[in-house]
């Protein structure tokens, strides 16, 4: 038993590993001018998104918390990473209206000290600012609010994530936050490069990939241990799992902490994929999307939270884009695929999903699950 | 059970297959709602020009007035010689939905569509969201009415061919203080909107900060009394909003019924028929700056009416009736200064318009184009000055005004 | 005195948008009240209702588009029940919440495909968008009917409530779900009538509302949604005048916080703007948390405790 246990994590992680590389592969074959190079930004923002659904479905899938608030938390992780990574030349342009209260760069101010160790450095060390941030202001509104029942707590938190989108715009917080406009000129991921000799490699799409699945599997370690089984037994069954001792109030603030975390990392690898950090952006509607994706994927399935968020971002972004131009599987009827057609079908789709396919893709199974049913099936059938 | 979810994973998986199969090859390129604009003849050359513009959301009608300068001058000009070929002249559209997040992936499907270059966009937020994707692509862009600074600061892909907001602003501030004797503004921004918050900046910079109030409302907000009452109280004697079309309607609603009782004011996104309809028969006082006016070349305003009355789906775009908006004439223009840049280049690589662009000028409706060494903005020194005469619903000219 | 008169159009604007939340705030509570879901839908039920009118009252007659939008509205209300709320009846609730969400987002991307997303204009209806004067600040005829209208609506619903089979089964429905269906009410039934009369309430609303503020784009019902369910949960969810009550409040507090600056100038308060008309909607939501976590059951809810 162990073993096979050990020997799948073993070939998950070569998985992992062979995507990794095959996404670094991907990323010097595929030249911006490409028709393929939609499949990149896909992979971009659909990893990133990846991670917002996983850190989501922590909370709603694992500990049963239905919270709404995931904009919010992003919004927080995307400006601190702004805030903190803007070049202190780019400041006064990017802060055209205020005068900037803020003026470190941890990228610049290590990279000057370290070179591009330095600058990598403080590009790691803002990221993990960002999770922090939303992290301590999770903590302090996960106080009283995760005293809530259910659908109290959804409403709750996405109040919150309104609230904050306002604080955000407020004017007077202008030498901050740049009031409502828009904070860029910060480190994107276009700007990784591995310069080796002479060849120049391109990290653009490999950058988010890369944070996404260390996120992820950090998250899934979370889950196997002694924490995720108390997480699921207070989704399950709250007055049991009290009355087995489990502290529910330690641990739902803990998992509300630690979802609001990657959240806003996730919110930082936004502000890194979109090359812009806006608060207007980080509407309520974008909540649900993520939301929508944890269901497409299976309520309770982490690998199914990945596999939604990029579906949902390919056909959203990508595939389904012709639905809107008039030419959609060779149909030309641009009398019916004209603007918009493309999210009424998409939605329909979700809708089939919600009412029909209540389990999503994996339900609450995992990727190696799906291999290891088989594979006892086949030694029952010796 | 089993057999339940394997049917559902087998039903969505082959779903989403089919649709990569088919969407994939798919980037997009046909014409939003005039299916015989750019028709590309069989073994032709084509070359590709990128629309990006928004067709929904706050600023949809703008953007589909631009469009239809650009359609027309299509049609008009189908073809292009590039290097002693003709090339037929395909337009690609991607619609940024108004939005800075959706702004980088509709200029990504441009971009992975092949353009030689890019045209677009109205408002200024979008351009600037997307201007890296440009960038990073090495295909450069025209802005067409998006005024504010940031687009083609510090860049060397984002050209433009209108005025900026510091000008604009000024002139506007300047035409307050001279028209109106007023010594005291309000002015009105929408949260997070480059345009607006730029221009009304720029105004207060040259009118007098201290004595102006600035409000900024959110997004989505359709109830506009409190800001007008606001701007009653305040004691201002010009209202000053230059937000898009869509919010306008309901401030002149507002102003309309709460008996403003002062000038309002606005830059060129007003400059539309959305506002002489919602204006038409109320009580207000409405002046624009605009890049053109209507008149200044009878022969194109003669042409493009009757273009627009004969399809039915031009007469929508353009809000049901055939006034010649200014961005329809900067959308024209800005398609035959690419068509010069592309003759310029004599290729269709992106890099090589790139590098001759800056250089390219062109006699457009709208008056002389060129563009600066400093950031490849246009050189304009001239805007004019409209009022809305709202009985009979339309534009007249007040003044041609510089700084 | 002068001060009355700077601060009385905010109240006015307040009064009538707070009528209008509360229209809509009676179909979030009594969804509510009986199936225990956040009917996320219910503002795009009521931007539908606005789009409807724009479209009907192009192609005919105002006094046949009025009655015919608002049966319309009501069969959508009660279809969408059908077709989204009704399979789900087993299921846990926050699969009914994810379904609502899923209907907020096809509607509102129906929306915006069959407008192009571009802006409606909202016709003019005669008598009701007149201008009128009240207490020397100009406004619009619907401003002064919309209070006026909305209690007459609530006393009428709240007699439906009280004294006919219906409600009493509705009540019956909403303090204890099995056993009034083990007491023979067509749980169903009584269901679809809380949507029919929501969605009713809803059209009416979407009437006086963009009356006032004649625009209709597809994100129109999202805000004035979100705003009419917190004065539902203020008010104390499940109780029809609750919801009234803490509409009007929402209302008047989001006008006259726009104006604070104005107002607290004019007072001698502020010597410098303080940009306070950006918390206007987020005021809203604080005072949402806030009530949630002091007193979750609201102005007027009942106590309710869990069982095990």
């Amino acid at each position: 038993m162990i073993t096979t246990r050990k020997k799948t994590n073993l070939i998950s992680l070569l998985l992992v590993a062979a995507m990794l590389a095959l996404v670094i592969v991907l990323d010097q074959v595929i030249q911006p001018t490409d028709s393929m190079s939609m499949l990149l930004k896909v992979l971009q923002k659909g990893s990133i998104y990846a991670l917002a659904a996983v850190s989501m479905n922590l909370l709603n899938g694992f500990t049963g918390l239905f919270s709404l608030g995931h904009a919010g938390f992003m919004l927080i992780g995307a400006y601190t990473y702004a805030i903190l990574t803007i070049p202190s030349e780019a400041r006064d342009v990017v802060y055209q209206y205020y005068d900037a209260a803020i003026r470190l760069s941890f990228p610049e101010t290590l990279g000057n000290a370290m070179g591009p160790a330095g600058t990598l450095l403080g590009v790691v060390l803002a990221i993990i600012a960002a999770g922090l941030a939303a992290t301590v202001i999770a903590w302090l509104i996960g106080l009283p609010v995760l005293r809530l029942k259910s659908d109290y707590l959804a409403i709750a938190t996405l109040g919150f994530a309104e609230v904050v989108r306002a604080v955000f715009q407020w004017g007077k917080l202008g030498p901050v936050t740049n009031g409502s406009n828009p904070l860029k000129s910060f480190v994107r991921i276009n700007s990784f490069q591995l310069k080796l000799g002479g060849t120049t490699i391109s990290l653009t799409t490999f950058v988010p990939v890369l944070l996404a699945t260390l996120c992820i599997g950090l998250i899934v370690l979370l889950v196997n241990s002694t924490y995720g089984r108390s997480f699921k037994a207070i989704r399950d069954d709250e007055v049991a799992a009290e009355a087995m001792g489990i502290n529910l109030a330690r641990h739902k603030i803990m998992s509300f902490c630690i979802s609001s975390f990657f959240a806003g990392v996730s919110g930082a690898g936004m502000a890194m994929v979109l090359g812009i950090a806006q608060a207007s952006n980080f509407k309520s509607a974008m909540t649900y999307e993520i939301l929508l994706m944890v269901v497409l994927g299976g309520i309770g399935s982490i690998s199914g939270s990945c596999i939604g968020a990029m579906l949902f971002i390919a056909a959203s972004e990508w595939w389904l884009r012709g639905l809107d131009s008039g030419n959609f599987l060779g149909i030309n009827a641009p009398g019916i695929f004209r603007n918009g057609f493309r999210l009424v079908v998409f939605s329909v789709i979700i809708m089939i999903v919600v009412l029909f396919f209540r389990k999503g893709i994996m339900g609450d199974r995992e990727l190696p699950d799906l291999f290891k049913k088989r594979a006892r099936k086949e030694g029952a059938g010796k | 059970m089993k057999k339940k979810k394997l049917l559902s994973l087998a039903l969505a998986s082959a779903m989403v297959l089919s649709l990569a199969a088919c969407g994939g090859g798919n980037p997009g390129g046909s014409t939003p709602g005039n299916p015989t604009g750019s028709g590309s003849a069989a073994g032709d050359k084509v070359v590709k020009i990128g629309v990006f513009e928004p067709q929904s959301g706050d600023n949809g009608s703008g953007g589909k007035q631009e469009i239809l300068g650009m359609q027309y001058a299509n049609e008009k000009t189908p073809t292009v010689e590039i290097g002693g070929e003709t090339y037929t002249v395909e337009l690609v559209y991607a619609d940024n939905q108004s939005s800075n997040d959706k702004a980088p992936s509709a200029a990504q499907t441009l971009v992975a569509g092949g353009v030689s270059i890019v045209l677009g966009s109205y408002g200024s937020g979008v351009s600037i969201a997307a201007s890296d994707t440009f960038g990073d692509a090495g295909v450069p862009a025209i802005g067409v009415t998006c005024t504010n600074p940031q687009v083609t600061a510090g860049n060397s892909h984002y050209f433009r061919i209108c005025f900026l907001d510091p000008f604009q602003g000024t002139v506007l501030a300047n035409f307050a203080k001279d028209k109106f004797s007023a010594s005291k503004a309000y002015c009105l921004a929408k949260q997070g909107d480059d345009y607006s918050v730029g221009l009304c900046n720029y105004f207060m910079e040259a009118f007098g900060k201290d004595n102006c109030v600035y409000e900024t409302f959110p997004e989505g907000t359709s109830d506009y009394s409190s800001y007008v009452t606001n701007a009653k109280n305040s004691g201002a004697q010009v209202f000053f909003a230059p937000v898009s079309t869509e919010a306008a309607a309901l401030i002149i609603d507002q102003a309309a019924t709460q008996s403003l009782g002062m000038p309002m004011l606005a830059g060129d996104t007003w400059d539309s028929n959305v506002i002489t309809a919602a204006a038409k028969g109320k009580d207000v006082d409405i002046n624009v700056t605009t890049f053109y006016q209507e008149g200044g070349n009878p022969e194109f305003d003669a042409g493009i009416k009757e273009w627009i009355n004969a399809d039915a789906t031009n007469l929508t775009n353009n809000n049901g009736n055939d006034e010649v908006a200014a961005v329809t004439v900067m959308g024209y223009d800005a398609y035959y200064v690419a068509l010069e840049a592309l003759k310029a280049a004599g290729s269709t690589k992106p890099a090589d318009v790139m590098a001759v662009l800056g250089g390219v000028e062109f006699d457009g409706v709208s008056g002389h184009i060129a563009f600066d060494d400093v950031n490849g903005d246009a050189i304009r020194d001239v805007a004019y000055v409209k009022h809305c005469n709202t009985e009979t619903g339309s534009w007249e000219f007040v003044a041609q005004q510089g700084v | 005195m002068d001060l009355m008169n700077t601060v009385l159009p905010y109240l006015l604007s307040g009064i009538s948008v707070g009528g209008q939340y509360a229209l809509i705030a009676i179909g979030y509570t009594m969804v509510y009240g009986i199936l225990r879901l956040i009917n996320f839908a219910h503002g795009d039920v009521f931007m539908v209702a606005g789009l409807m009118m724009v479209y009907l009252s192009a192609s005919m007659p105002l006094y046949l588009a009025v009655p015919l939008m608002i049966v319309l509205t009501v069969l959508l209300g009660f279809l969408i029940e059908r077709a989204a709320y009704k399979p789900l009846r087993t299921a846990p609730r926050m699969s009914v919440m994810i379904s609502a969400i899923g209907v907020s987002y096809l509607l509102q991307n129906l929306a915006l495909y069959i407008t192009g997303g571009l802006n409606k204009n909202y016709p003019t209806i005669p008598w009701v968008s007149d201008p009128i004067t009240v207490f020397g600040s100009p406004t619009k005829r619907v401003t002064l009917i919309t209070p006026f209208l909305t209690v007459a609506l609530v006393i009428v619903l709240v007699w439906l409530i009280n004294h006919t089979r219906v409600g009493m089964a509705m009540r019956a429905v909403s303090r204890d779900f099995e056993t009034a269906q083990l007491m023979g009410i067509r749980i169903n039934n009584v269901i679809s009538v809380t949507f029919v009369i929501g969605s009713f309430l809803a059209a009416v609303g979407s009437m006086l509302y963009f009356s006032n503020y004649p625009g209709v784009v597809p994100t129109s019902g999202g805000m004035p949604g979100l705003k009419a369910f917190v004065a539902a949960v203020f008010g104390g969810i499940g109780s029809i005048p609750g919801a009234v009550v803490g509409a009007f409040i929402i209302g008047i507090c989001e006008n006259i916080i726009k104006g604070l600056d104005i107002i607290l100038q004019a007072v001698g308060v502020l010597k410098e703007p303080l940009e306070l008309a950006t918390f206007s909607d987020a005021f809203t939501f604080a005072l949402l948390i806030i009530v949630l976590v002091f007193k979750p059951t609201g102005l007027f809810g009942e106590k309710t405790t869990d069982k095990v």
